[in-house]
C-alpha cells in the first residue's frame, strides 16, 4: 500500500518533471508549399456540416493556401507596429476593435468598443521573438503556422492587409468542396496525413513524443528526413484544413461572445478533424493550437 | 442435453446467472469496442480489429454510433438492476419471472441487433430489432412499477426499523418512485428519437454547449441522459442500502430523502425543456436530497462494518477500527466509492458551475467538453464498479481471492478517475505550452487503472466460465436457491439468503 502510494507520486512528479515542447532546435523544412498562394472557390452551393445541408455561397472569394505563418505574422507585427494598428501595452500587443452588439443572453460577456489583446507576449509557446522593436520568427518555424493570437489578432491580421477572416461557411466549404466528405481529401485518415494527437508524425518524434505544429503545408506527398506523407489538400487545393492547428473564423454571432475555430489542432483527436467539427473561445483566448488564414472577395 | 437445459435454467432463470450474463455482456462489448478507441486505436489495434470484424466506421456517422453503443451498455445495466430489485424486494414470482423474462430479450435484442446495425452496415431490420429492444425493455419496466406498487397491504412494512409512512414501506416507495421516474425520463428519450430523421438529427449533448438556443428536442435529450444515468445512480444506492440492511434512525431519514430528491431532480430534468432559466436550480435541490440520503447509507454502512468488525475481533480503538472497516474491500468498497464519486464527479461539477463564466468558458468549449465527458464517464465507471465489487460479493469470491479482486478494482479504478479529474482540470495548474507531459502521464494512468480493473473483470469471468463446465460448480448451488435443483448441486455451498433479501 504504502509502495503503491510512493509509486502514484512519483509518477506524478515526473509528469511535472518532463521535458517541456523545444523551441529553439527546430529544423528547417522546405515543404515546397507556396505560402504566399491563394486559390479561388467559385460560387455554388455545398453540403455544409455533419448532416449535409445543401447552402448557397453566391459569390466567388480567395482564400490562403496554408494558414498564416510565423513569419508572415511577425511581419505584420512589424509594419502594423510602425503604423500605429497594433500598439504595445506592456506584455501584450493590443488593437483597436469598434466591438459587438450586446444581447445579454446568459453567458454573453459584452465585447464593447476599445483595445483589446492581439497577443500575450510572454507565452512561453511563442514561437516568435522580440528584442523591443522588432519581431522575427524563431529559427525552424518560420513556415509553421502561427500561433497564439487572439481572435482580434487574427482579424487584426486579416483588416491590415485588407482581407478578412472566413466565415464558417466559407471555410468549410473550402476544406470540402462540394461532395459529403469528412476530411478534406476523403473519408478515411492516415496518421501520415494530417498532424494530430497522436499521429506520430516527424515531430512528435523531434520533440520526444511531446508534438509539434509542422510547418504549412507538411502533408503533401512528399518525403522528410525519412517520413512519408500523404497529400492532405482539400479539393481546391488547399494544405492544413485538418490538424495542425484551429483555425479562428470571422463570424460574429448574436447572443454569444464566442468566437468559432475549425480544423481541429495537433493537440486533437482525428474525429475533430472532420471537416464540420466546432470549436469556439473568447475572443481574448490565445493558444499554441489556434491559427487562422484569411480570405478576400466575396 | 439436460446439462445445458441446467446451465440455461441457471443463467436465464436464477438473479445470479442473469445478472452474470449482463456483466459478460458489457465486458465483452467493453472488451471488443475498446480496441476501436482511446490508446488501443493509438497502438494501432483498432485497424485490426476494424479489419478482423468487418466493421463499416463511416466517420459522419460516428456520434449515431456512440450513442447506440451507450443504449446497449446501459439498457445491460438497468438490467442488472432489474434483476437485484426483483430478487430483493418483496413480489409476486410470476412478477419476478415476467419482469426478468421480458427485460432479458429486450436488453439482449437490443445490445445484438443496435450493435449490428451501428457498426456492421446498416441492416434496417436490425434497427428495428433494436428499438423492440428498448421497447420490451421500457415494458419491462412497467411491468416492475406495478409490481413495486407500495400501498398494496401485503407489502406493508413489517418491522419498524424501516422507514415507513403509516404502514407504508418508504424503501420499497423509494424503488417505485425511481422506477416511474425512470419510465418517463426515458419517453424524454424515445419520443425525441421517433423523430429521428424527420426533424430531429444525431447529436451528442456534450457538442452542443455553449450554443445559445436549443430546440425542444435538444434539450429533451439532453435531460434524457442526464437523469436516466442519476436515475441508475439512485437505483444502485436503494440495492446496496437493500444489501447493508440498511434500518434505524438513518435509514427513517434517508428514504424520505431519497423519494423527495428523486422527485424533485426528475421533474427539474424534465422542467429543461419548458424552462430552462429554473431547471438547474430544481436539479441542484433534488440532487442536495439524494446526495444527504446517499450520506446517510453511508455513515451507516461504514459504523455498520467497523462495529462488526471490533466484535469478531474483540478490539476497541482507532487503528482496530479502521482495520475493521477496511477488510472486506467488497463490504467497503461499494461505500467507498460513493465518497469518492464526491471528489471527482460531484465537487469537479460544483465547482466548475460556480466559475464557469470566469474560468471554463475563457477555454475553448472542446477543454470544456473533456471535462464535460470526463464527468460522466467517471460516474459510469464508478457505477460500474460498485456494481462489480456487488456481484464479487453474490458470486462467493472469497478469501484471498476476494480481498486482491476487492482492492484492484477499487485503487486501480480510482487511480483512473482521480487521472482523470486531473486530466480535465490540467488547464488551471499547467501552462498549454507545458501540458502535454501532463496529458502523456494522465493518460497513461487512466490506461494503467482502467487496464487493471477490465483484466480483474476477465479474471472474474474466466473463473466463472471455468466454473460452468464443472459437474458441481457454484453454478448448480446457486440454481438450487431458486428452485431449479440441478443433479447433485452441492447444496453445502449455498451462500445464505443475505439480510434483506425476500
Amino acid at each position: 500500500m504504502k509502495r503503491a502510494s510512493i509509486l502514484i507520486t512519483a509518477l506524478f512528479v515526473l509528469a511535472g518533471c518532463a521535458a517541456a515542447p523545444q523551441g529553439g532546435a527546430m529544423p528547417t523544412l522546405d515543404t515546397g508549399v507556396d505560402t504566399e498562394a491563394w486559390v479561388s472557390v467559385p460560387a455554388g452551393e455545398f453540403l455544409m456540416g455533419q448532416h449535409e445541408h445543401e447552402t448557397l455561397i453566391d459569390y466567388d472569394y480567395q482564400i490562403m493556401v496554408t494558414p498564416v505563418t510565423n513569419a508572415q505574422y511577425a511581419r505584420f507585427l512589424n509594419e502594423a507596429l510602425a503604423a500605429g494598428a497594433i500598439r504595445l501595452d506592456g506584455e501584450q500587443i493590443v488593437t483597436y476593435y469598434p466591438g459587438d452588439e450586446f444581447h445579454g443572453h446568459e453567458h454573453e460577456e459584452p465585447i464593447e468598443a476599445g483595445d483589446w489583446p492581439v497577443m500575450y507576449l510572454n507565452d512561453e509557446g511563442l514561437r516568435l521573438t522580440f528584442d523591443g522593436a522588432t519581431f522575427e520568427a524563431k529559427p525552424g518555424y518560420e513556415n509553421h503556422p502561427a500561433t497564439l493570437m487572439t481572435w482580434f489578432g487574427a482579424q487584426a491580421y486579416c483588416e491590415f492587409n485588407g482581407w478578412r477572416l472566413p466565415s464558417e461557411a466559407e471555410w468549410e466549404k473550402a476544406a470540402r468542396g462540394t461532395d459529403a466528405r469528412a476530411y478534406p481529401w476523403g473519408d478515411e485518415i492516415a496518421r501520415n496525413q494530417a498532424n494530430y494527437y497522436s499521429s506520430h508524425d516527424l515531430f512528435e518524434k523531434i520533440t520526444t513524443g511531446v508534438g509539434d505544429t509542422t510547418p504549412v503545408g507538411f502533408f503533401n506527398g512528399r518525403t522528410y528526413q525519412g517520413y512519408q506523407t500523404l497529400d492532405g489538400a482539400s479539393p481546391y487545393g488547399l494544405y492544413d484544413m485538418a490538424g495542425n492547428v484551429w483555425q479562428w473564423t470571422g463570424d460574429v454571432y448574436e447572443g454569444v461572445h464566442y468566437r468559432y475555430m475549425r480544423g481541429g489542432s495537433k493537440a486533437d483527436y482525428e474525429y475533430n478533424l472532420r471537416v464540420w467539427t466546432r470549436n469556439n473561445a473568447a475572443p481574448t483566448y490565445a493558444s499554441i493550437n489556434v491559427g487562422f488564414r484569411c480570405v478576400d472577395g466575396g | 442435453m439436460q446439462s445445458i437445459v441446467q446451465r440455461f435454467n441457471y443463467l436465464f432463470r436464477s438473479t445470479k446467472g442473469l445478472v452474470l450474463v449482463s456483466i459478460a455482456l458489457i465486458a465483452l462489448v467493453t472488451a471488443v469496442w475498446g480496441t476501436i478507441s482511446g490508446p488501443m486505436a493509438e497502438w494501432g489495434v483498432r485497424d485490426v480489429s476494424v479489419r478482423l470484424l468487418g466493421m463499416q466506421l463511416n466517420p459522419a456517422e460516428r456520434e449515431g454510433r456512440i450513442i447506440m453503443l451507450y443504449h446497449t451498455i446501459a439498457l445491460a445495466v438497468v438490467a442488472i438492476e432489474t434483476y437485484l430489485i426483483t430478487e430483493h424486494i418483496p413480489m409476486k414470482q410470476h412478477q419476478q419471472v415476467t419482469i426478468n423474462g421480458t427485460i432479458t430479450v429486450g436488453y439482449i435484442l437490443a445490445m445484438v441487433f443496435g450493435l449490428s446495425f451501428a457498426y456492421f452496415g446498416h441492416n434496417w431490420a436490425f434497427h428495428g430489432l433494436f428499438l423492440f429492444g428498448m421497447s420490451l425493455t421500457f415494458f419491462a419496466g412497467i411491468l416492475l412499477a406495478a409490481a413495486l406498487w407500495p400501498w398494496k397491504k401485503e407489502y406493508h412494512v413489517q418491522d419498524r426499523e424501516y422507514s415507513h409512512w403509516g404502514k407504508i414501506d418508504l424503501e420499497r416507495t423509494a424503488f417505485f418512485v425511481m422506477a416511474v421516474a425512470t419510465l418517463g425520463s426515458a419517453l424524454f428519450g424515445a419520443v425525441t428519437g421517433s423523430y429521428w430523421g424527420n426533424g430531429h438529427e444525431t447529436f451528442l449533448a456534450e457538442d452542443l454547449i455553449r450554443e445559445p438556443v436549443k430546440t425542444a428536442l435538444q434539450l429533451s435529450i439532453i435531460g434524457h441522459l442526464h437523469i436516466m444515468l442519476t436515475l441508475i445512480a439512485v437505483a444502485l444506492a436503494l440495492l446496496i442500502g437493500r444489501w447493508y440492511d440498511f434500518k434505524g434512525v438513518l435509514h427513517k431519514i434517508a428514504m424520505p430523502l431519497m423519494i423527495v430528491g428523486t422527485i424533485v431532480i426528475t421533474l427539474g430534468v424534465w422542467a429543461v425543456v419548458p424552462f430552462e432559466p429554473i431547471a438547474h436550480i430544481i436539479i441542484y435541490v433534488g440532487s442536495v436530497f439524494i446526495l444527504l440520503s446517499a450520506l446517510m447509507l453511508v455513515i451507516f454502512g461504514f459504523r455498520k462494518l467497523i462495529r462488526e468488525g471490533l466484535a469478531e475481533t474483540g478490539q476497541r480503538g482507532f487503528v482496530p477500527a479502521l482495520g475493521a472497516l477496511l477488510r472486506d474491500p467488497l463490504r467497503f468498497g461499494t461505500l467507498w466509492q460513493m465518497v469518492f464519486m464526491n471528489f471527482t464527479v460531484s465537487g469537479i461539477g460544483i465547482f466548475v458551475a460556480v466559475k464557469l463564466d470566469e474560468i471554463f468558458r475563457v477555454w475553448p468549449a472542446r477543454d470544456e467538453r473533456i471535462i464535460l465527458t470526463g464527468h460522466w464517464h467517471v460516474l459510469s465507471g464508478i457505477i460500474a464498479t460498485i456494481i462489480l465489487l456487488y456481484y464479487a460479493d453474490i458470486a462467493g469470491l472469497k478469501g484471498r481471492a476476494r480481498r486482491w479482486f476487492g482492492w484492484i478494482v477499487i485503487l486501480f479504478s480510482d487511480l483512473a478517475f482521480a487521472s482523470v479529474t486531473v486530466f480535465e482540470m490540467k488547464r488551471l495548474f499547467v501552462s498549454e505550452a507545458n501540458q502535454q507531459p501532463v496529458v502523456n502521464w494522465t493518460m497513461a494512468l487512466v490506461d494503467l487503472g482502467l487496464g487493471v480493473v477490465l483484466v480483474a473483470l476477465a479474471g472474474l469471468m474466466i473463473w466463472r466460465l471455468v466454473d460452468l463446465f464443472e459437474k458441481r460448480g457454484r453454478w448448480a448451488a446457486e440454481l438450487a436457491e431458486t428452485g431449479f435443483p440441478a443433479d447433485d448441486a452441492p447444496q453445502a455451498q449455498v451462500q445464505p439468503a443475505r439480510e434483506g433479501t425476500k
